[in-house]
């Protein structure tokens, strides 16, 4: 059964429908449909330039669509600021590791925990005093294996680490969805593993989508994949169709073979 | 940092923790009274401007909007006071709150504009409120007397007890203790759960709303409370020499609490107090040179010290005795 017969039903937690931008005569996207049903594995794919992380901005509010909406949970969320489609549980981590640099891993994870609780505003107390807060701030970084170097300060930490902080950000959001772009990027191929190993160590009821380029993680990890080209839906579907897809070798994985 | 903390929270508490070389500071605040009581009326303008230095620090050190038209609200807060002991009533305590309520009234409306814009757009609105609100003050000649200056200000004795000497020794000791009690507030909001997110919002705007954060809301919120502290500094100037002038308002006064902010350090709760210390200082001794050209050596220090020290003369001494304890 594809997504799209599923549309109608209540396990989708995220949709886009007819999703477009351009600017100028540059379309980045192009009438997208997409469908995340309730804790899937998503991988999106597709070749430089296809608007991958473009999607990811316009689902998240970073970059307006020109037409088009995005559901989340049932809700319109098409107009909301960025900060409010946090709330109501989407979040995202960056390509480019965008982090608090003076901040340490605790200090920037019990901030994000404070955003989430509400409590970031009061300027009267103590930070340690809200010590649930900061709790479960540690109970994420032990979680992603950054429990032994919260206290450093985040510029100084190595840069697989980092990487691995960029995920705990967004955890600490408490997301119903998470869209993750290439969440190991620039990361030597054989740590890569380690990071995925902790994405797909995730809960089941979190939904994920993320942006990958090396294969052989995306069909290890993914349930269904979204290949990506030129701003539209090339195609969709199980790693086993998608490998099988001979327009998929041509567009995206050919180019790899060929080198 | 030297010893593992045990918690997560006894770790976070820890930094927080009064250390030995701030009650050293506050000590030394002290020794005016004795040793140099001829310059009492010096060590009263370093409170003021300290205390003004220090409400920049919340905006341009923490949270990292750089204003050029902050006296906007030592301003307001000036004329505030001096008003208020005119007319209505002329007790300090009074008188400071009602100061700090106007500049922050004045504060929060212009925290919508300003939470909106970031880097140069920035810079010049609050360049322009402050010209704005300086030639406002100028032509509103019937209530702050405009360029003549503001006279007449009558203040009770601090506390039904204290008169205003000429001295300045009761001055000095107003202003240092309230200066005091305001750091007191800003240590704590800098320690809070608030005072992360500023620091947050300088350290990275983009990833600020990816984490749930409404930062035009933390900032407008800082803004407000950094007029008021503005304000209270500027009452203060009015109570202790009894005088509004027209230079309260001025860019000059902006520009100079930024250079002060700058020498000492932005971004660390002392940096303004020491950075007024030594501007202030400075500037005695550089007038009693040169009357006219004391600016020239603000010039060279100001420069030298951007130059070898980008995070300012307490950023220097941190690295220095980073540095050294680590052998």
């Amino acid at each position: 059964m594809s997504a799209v017969d599923k549309k109608a039903s209540a396990g989708i937690a995220l949709a886009t429908r007819g999703l477009s931008r351009s600017f100028g005569s540059l379309v980045v996207a192009r009438d997208i449909e997409l469908n995340l049903p309730v804790g899937a594995r998503y991988a999106l794919i597709g070749p430089n330039g296809a608007g991958k992380t473009t999607l990811i901005n316009l689902m998240t509010g970073m970059l307006p669509p020109n037409d088009g909406q995005i559901i989340l949970g049932g809700e319109d969320i098409t107009t909301l600021l960025p900060q409010a489609r946090v709330k109501r549980g989407l979040a995202r981590t960056f390509q480019i590791n965008s982090l608090f640099a003076h901040l340490n891993p605790l200090e920037a994870v019990t901030l994000a925990v404070c955003e989430r609780r509400g409590i970031a505003a009061r300027f009267w107390q103590n930070v340690a005093v809200n010590k649930d807060a900061i709790e479960e701030a540690y109970e994420i970084l032990s979680k992603l294996k950054l429990g032994d170097v919260c206290y450093q300060p985040t510029r100084e930490l190595p840069y697989g680490r980092q990487r691995l902080l960029e995920i705990a950000l967004a955890l600490a959001t408490k997301p119903k969805v998470l869209l993750l772009d290439e969440p190991a990027a620039g990361v030597p191929q054989e740590e890569s593993g380690d990071i995925f190993e902790v994405v797909a160590g995730l809960s089941n009821e979190l939904t994920l989508l993320f942006i990958e380029h090396d294969m052989h993680v995306v069909f290890r990890f993914a349930t269904h994949i979204i290949v990506l080209v030129g701003g539209a839906v090339f195609t969709e579907g199980t790693p086993a169709e998608i490998s099988a897809d001979p327009g998929v070798r041509e567009v995206y994985l050919g180019k790899r073979h060929h080198g | 940092m030297a010893t593992a903390p045990t918690t997560p929270q006894a770790y976070l508490q820890s930094l927080s923790r009064w250390r030995p070389i701030e009650i050293a500071f506050w000590l030394v605040t002290l020794v005016p009274f004795w040793l140099f009581p001829n310059y009492l009326s010096l060590a009263n303008q370093i409170a003021v401007a300290a205390l003004f230095a220090l409400s920049l620090d919340l905006i341009l050190g923490y949270a990292g909007i750089v204003s050029l038209g902050h006296a906007a609200f030592f301003g307001v807060g000036a004329y505030t006071a001096g008003i208020f002991s005119k007319f209505v009533w002329g007790e300090v305590f009074t008188g400071l709150i009602v100061a700090a309520l106007m500049a922050a009234l004045f504060g929060y409306v212009s925290s919508f504009i300003v939470a909106r814009f970031r880097h140069l757009t920035l810079i010049m609105i609050t360049l322009g409120l402050g010209l704005l609100l300086h030639s406002a003050a100028n032509s509103a000649h019937w209530l702050t007397g405009g360029s003549d200056g503001f006279q007449g200000i009558s203040v009770w004795k601090v506390a039904g007890l204290f008169k205003f000497d000429l001295y300045g020794k009761v001055a000095y000791a107003y202003s240092l203790c309230t200066l005091f009690v305001v750091f007191l507030c800003a240590r704590r909001l800098i320690n809070s759960p608030f005072g992360l997110a500023l620091r947050g919002i300088r350290d990275n705007w983009v990833r600020m709303p990816a984490i749930g954060a409404d930062s035009p809301s933390h900032i407008r919120k800082v803004y407000t409370i950094s007029a008021a502290m503005a304000g209270i500094a500027g009452a203060l100037i009015a109570q202790t020499t009894q005088t509004v002038s027209l230079d309260a308002l001025s860019f000059e006064r902006s520009a100079d609490v930024v250079v002060m902010l700058v020498l000492g350090g932005a971004g660390r709760l002392y940096g303004g107090l020491v950075g007024a210390t030594i501007f202030l200082i400075a500037r005695d001794q550089f007038s009693g040179i040169a009357p006219q050209y004391w600016y020239f050596w603000i010039g060279i220090l100001l420069v030298t010290v951007v130059m070898l020290l980008p995070n300012g003369i307490l950023g220097g001494l941190s690295k220095l005795v980073g540095r050294w304890s680590r052998k």
